[in-house]
């Protein structure tokens, strides 16, 4: 298998990739073509066909120009705050993770709070939170980094606690300085772990985000959902759950690209050096 | 003995704080009751049939939720990693549907399905299918190939190579998903217990406690019971997984 791959040429490579692209998009084509010919012929109300959500979409989010006042309220605002929220959690999760990690008391003492957080049903949150911030984005917000920063946290804490302490002291020994040390050995080497907390922590987002808007007036697609509910508008029910994919298929590829890029390095020493 | 004193100290310290931040008056009277109040309601909710009957509802729609999940992604997962065309096939419409939040879903099964336990335990497998299909799918391409070689070299057909060979082979991995699935189904499912109202379940319990004239301590108590439950769960899971494939030392950590 590995010896196949070794000998294609840069070019084959590519072939092979523009096919599997074909293939996997013109498979998910030809399921989206089914569902369109099942749900015209069979003509369900709880199932419409993929050309009527579409309709819907284009409804309900474009009329009256780009900009609309409904998809700035709806999608935009969603997105906004998936990626708001996340990126603060990011933040506060590493850097309160790198603080604790350093330490190996601190990471000892905070096991048992992160054990709690790591396994509480996150949505069991968002009540709390009603009452304690004003509804809206800020409640959104609060809901989602108080829930997502736990799986960053806990990432970024295994990291830097991981980190072989041959590089620390050789660090120390040469008298680098700590902020070298930290950003030059100490982070680049708890990277890996920390994007495998980045993508956990950027689907939980999107969950509550969602379960925010659904349970309490935040608007935002939420809102447009129990809207679309209470008018029995099986359409636009669908057509909101399609937003959603694509936002979380987005999101997760943007993600990926990022860690391929960033991490590169890291797979290659792990190849050049034998390891796993 | 020095590390059980950390691990004390540290949880007092969350509870010390939380205690402060609910006595200092930032919050109005009874939107944030101290740990003072939370855990004797947690108490008298554990000796209250009517919450520990939610619990148990939770707890068998979880399971049930969760065993439906298993059985289709197992399969499924083999299959597909089996024929890398289908695989290969399969990826986007994969790859689109795993992001969907499933509570997004929560409406529409309202409408369609209603708002009964089907619908939760319907919405709890779908969530909980992903993890298991995944990491099947990659424990599959781990098979040693001179294991399933030897195996059709002594004329085994290929059902019997996949349930003699394969099936153990992945079971560890496999073991692996489902706590993943686990977690994410229990999360799923008080998300769902609290959207729909009317399924039952901790996620009822603290969507009435919440709503109405609202009971903070009785929300705050049964978010400490569900947590509790998640701990014990993926305690749980962990422990059957070093006992039935401990002999699989690192291979198991590394699905």
């Amino acid at each position: 298998m590995s010896a196949t791959t070794a000998v294609r040429s840069p070019r084959a490579r590519c072939g092979a990739g523009v096919a599997a692209f074909a293939l996997r998009w013109g498979f998910f084509a030809v399921v989206v073509g089914v569902w369109q010919w099942v749900a015209a012929a069979a003509y369900h109300p709880f199932f419409p066909a993929p050309a009527e959500i579409l309709d819907t979409a284009l409804r309900l989010w474009f009329t009256g120009g780009f900009p609309s006042g409904a998809v700035v309220d709806g999608p935009l605002a969603s997105l906004g705050r998936v990626v708001g929220g996340w990126a603060l959690a990011s933040l506060l999760g590493v850097a309160l993770g790198t603080l604790l990690g350093l330490s190996r008391s601190a990471s000892v003492a905070a096991g048992p709070v992160f054990a709690f957080f790591r396994s509480l049903p996150l949505p069991a949150l968002v009540p709390v939170f009603v009452l304690l911030t004003t509804l809206g984005t800020r409640m959104v917000l609060t809901v989602v980094v108080f829930g997502a920063v736990w799986a960053v946290l806990l990432a970024t804490v295994d990291g830097v606690r991981s980190v072989d302490p041959v590089q620390v002291e050789t660090a120390l020994v040469y008298r680098v300085p700590w902020s070298v040390r930290l950003f030059g050995v100490v982070l680049p080497a708890a990277l890996p772990k920390v994007f495998a907390g980045l993508r956990v922590s950027l689907s939980q987002a999107l969950v509550l985000v969602v379960v925010a808007e659904l349970f309490a007036p935040n608007g935002g697609l939420g809102a447009q959902l129990r809207d679309a509910q209470n008018k029995f508008d099986f359409a636009a029910l669908w057509a909101v759950l399609v937003v959603l994919g694509v936002f979380g298929y987005a999101l997760n590829t943007a993600l990926l690209a990022v860690e391929r890029r960033l991490l590169g390095w890291h797979r290659a020493a792990a190849g050049s050096l034998g390891g796993p | 003995m020095r590390d059980a004193l950390l691990r004390v100290c540290g949880a007092a310290c969350v509870l010390l704080v939380w205690e402060a931040a609910g006595r200092s008056g930032l919050f109005l009277d009874g939107y944030l009751p101290p740990p003072s109040q939370v855990f004797p309601q947690v108490v008298h909710l554990l000796g209250d049939p009517e919450f520990l009957l939610g619990v148990v509802a939770t707890v068998l729609s979880w399971a049930i939720g969760l065993l439906i999940a298993t059985v289709v992604a197992v399969p499924l997962g083999l299959l597909l990693a089996a024929r890398p065309l289908a695989r290969a096939a399969s990826r986007a419409v994969v790859e689109f549907l795993r992001p969907i939040p499933t509570v997004a879903m929560v409406p529409l099964a309202v409408v369609a399905v209603g708002g009964g336990p089907e619908t939760k335990i319907g919405l709890t497998a779908f969530a909980a299918l992903w993890p298991v299909l995944f990491t099947t799918m990659y424990a599959y391409d781990e098979v040693e190939p001179l294991l399933v070689d030897t195996a059709r070299a002594f004329g085994l057909s290929r059902s019997r190579v996949a349930l003699r060979v394969a099936l153990p082979s992945v079971a560890p991995f496999v073991l692996t998903g489902v706590r993943l699935s686990a977690a994410i189904a229990l999360s799923v499912l008080v998300g769902v217990e609290m959207l729909t109202g009317t399924s039952g379940g901790i996620g009822e319990f603290i969507l009435l406690a919440s709503s109405g004239a609202t009971r903070m301590d009785r929300v705050l108590a049964a978010v400490v019971v569900a947590g509790v439950l998640g701990y014990l769960i993926n305690e749980g899971l962990e422990r059957a997984q070093v006992r039935w494939f401990g002999w699989r030392g690192a291979e198991v950590g590394a699905g």
